[in-house]
């Protein structure tokens, strides 16, 4: 009887996970198979990288590839450097209007910022930032969220340690460096990974700003290669979806218990 | 009071702002100046070569409640958050259920759970696009093999919005797992003993321990599906674009739609301002919520 139960278990959660990763085989075999193989599941078909070496040729691939690296570092950084000060001055400093900002800060939380597009596209066209990488990642760099991740990683340190490197004669922003910082390495590498997952996948701002190959990032590259005007058959589609996935799928299957980790770590706060 | 602590606070003072200016300037540039911004554009008509724009008061919005796309567009929008948010947790849970018992190939049913989880929607959209389209897709394979006719589940007001909600589902379910999964492995074991020592079955067990115990992560989870049923709508521009004749429009893809394929910010803007009225209701509930909980504590 416990057995019978612990195999229908089993058999319900193996059951579940191929379900679940379908989507991408039956996109794998699409890819690695003619079209009319592809659509008519013919096992026995031969095997070819044909639909990659169309995909690659359609679009302006490694532009594209580039283009969502340099989004996704110039995000990182200047969020690292943007919520380490919010973060430092919120947790180990007293200042005067300090509780009234960061509650505007955390409000920020609630107004997502995919909400406000058509204020955050006027503004970034003010700047002279449409369609620069730059006009893409700004908005996001003060991540409230960030701020009040480092606020809380920075809360964690023993004042003992910021006393000893003032009494070492150590400056504000030397013990934020050398002590502070370093100690939050998981915090960071936490954010990291969730920062570089969430804007490699983001799409709706990108495609607002950007309006040229020069700028545009893999997701809005891919919808624009994948429309039905482009008459691309769905081998094809599947290649190129699968190129575009790849680098990220591939980092997440490699360091899948640190992404789960981070996931879990920037959710519960 | 001495000189030096009144010093010390003055400079505590001026590092604090130092510090805290660089994300408070991008903060006010991207997301308080943009509210207040869209607060007062959707008082304004919208300007043509003829008229210029003026001063309406509450006219747009009027306008949209006479709009009966908006209505569809909102009825949609609940129907996707009233389908997405309860089915996505209920398959959250049985996955962690499923990833936290003993089972064989827990390594590989954990990783299948969550691969979704870091694939762009606009991916997403893609690899389901195999499964919908008509005539080849593998849903309609599937389906001739047991004589069933070909059904253009993305084309027919019928099934568009399911086509999409599905897909919603398959992206959040394995995300939201992670914190369940997480949540379970800090129930103590000697629950479980105890448990079974009494021959309670399992089902009573998860009904009236397991299931309780999870509850705060339960509505942390709800308030994230929530969030999403306004913001995922990415797959709708590779899927459906909101067709047919609106079924699956989604409130955000409208606004977008409004404001750069129709050019009507104001009418845009006044949509952004009731979404905004709706998500801070929702950080009020979860305040109200997460007070109650510390008290608990």
């Amino acid at each position: 009887m416990k057995s019978l139960s612990k195999f229908m278990d089993s058999f319900g959660a193996i059951l579940l996970a191929i379900i679940w990763i379908a989507p991408l085989l039956f996109a794998f075999w699409a890819a690695t198979h003619s079209t009319s193989d592809a659509v008519n599941l013919n096992l026995f078909s031969p095997w070819t990288l044909d639909n990659f070496r169309v995909a690659w040729d359609g679009a302006p691939w490694l532009k594209y590839f580039i283009n969502t690296f340099m989004l996704v570092t110039v995000i990182l950084i200047g969020q690292f450097i943007l919520t380490t000060l919010a973060g430092f001055a919120f947790a180990q400093l007293q200042f005067p209007g300090k509780d009234f900002v960061f509650i505007l800060v955390l409000m920020q939380l609630f107004i997502l910022p995919e909400v406000l597009i058509v204020e955050n596209y006027a503004m970034v066209s003010r700047l002279g930032l449409f369609d620069t990488i730059l006009g893409v990642g700004m908005p996001y760099m003060a991540s409230a969220f960030g701020i009040f991740l480092m606020r809380q990683s920075f809360k964690g340190v023993p004042i003992e340690l910021h006393e000893a490197a003032r009494i070492e004669g150590c400056g504000l922003l030397g013990i934020l460096w050398r002590v502070y910082v370093p100690l939050a390495k998981p915090t960071y590498l936490a954010y990291a990974l969730v920062s570089v997952s969430t804007h490699w996948n983001n799409f709706l701002w990108p495609l607002i700003v950007t309006n040229s190959p020069e700028t545009r990032p893999l997701t809005v590259g891919l919808s624009i290669f994948g429309a039905p005007e482009n008459g691309v058959d769905i081998s094809i589609i599947s290649a190129a979806t699968l190129m575009s996935v790849a680098p990220l799928l591939i980092a997440f299957l490699i360091f899948q218990r640190q992404f789960v980790q981070a996931f879990l770590r920037a959710g519960i706060k | 009071m001495s000189a030096h602590a009144n010093l010390e606070r003055r400079r505590q003072a001026i590092y604090g702002w130092l510090l805290l200016s660089p994300a408070a300037v991008l903060l006010t540039v991207f997301a308080f100046y943009p509210s207040i911004a869209t607060l007062w554009s959707s008082t304004f008509s919208r300007g043509t070569r003829r008229k210029p724009t003026e001063f309406v008061g509450i006219e747009n919005y009027k306008d949209l409640f006479a709009d009966p796309i908006f209505w569809q567009v909102v009825k949609n929008n609940l129907f996707y958050a009233g389908i997405t948010i309860p089915v996505s947790i209920g398959i959250a849970l049985a996955m962690a259920l499923w990833a936290n018992s003993k089972i064989s190939a827990r390594g590989f049913v954990r990783t299948a759970y969550f691969t979704p989880t870091v694939l762009p929607m606009i991916a997403a959209a893609n690899l389901w696009l195999f499964f919908y389209t008509p005539g080849l897709g593998v849903l309609d394979q599937i389906g001739s093999v047991f004589g069933l006719p070909s059904v253009n589940w993305l084309g027919q007001p019928e099934t568009a919005l399911w086509a999409i909600i599905i897909v919603t589902i398959w992206k959040e379910a394995g995300f939201f797992m992670i914190f369940y999964l997480a949540a379970l492995q800090t129930i103590p074991e000697d629950l479980k003993e105890a448990a079974d020592i009494e021959g309670t079955s399992r089902w009573t067990y998860t009904r009236r321990i397991v299931l309780p115990l999870l509850m705060p992560t339960t509505l942390f989870i709800a308030v994230n599906a929530m969030i999403n049923s306004v913001k995922l709508i990415d797959h709708l521009f590779i899927l459906t674009k909101g067709g047919p004749s609106d079924a699956s429009k989604l409130i955000l893809y409208y606004i977008w739609e409004m404001a750069f394929a129709f050019f009507d910010a104001p009418h845009a803007a006044a949509m952004t301002i009731l979404v905004i009225a709706v998500l801070g209701l929702v950080a009020a509930v979860q305040f109200f919520y997460l007070d109650k909980r510390t008290h608990y504590q």
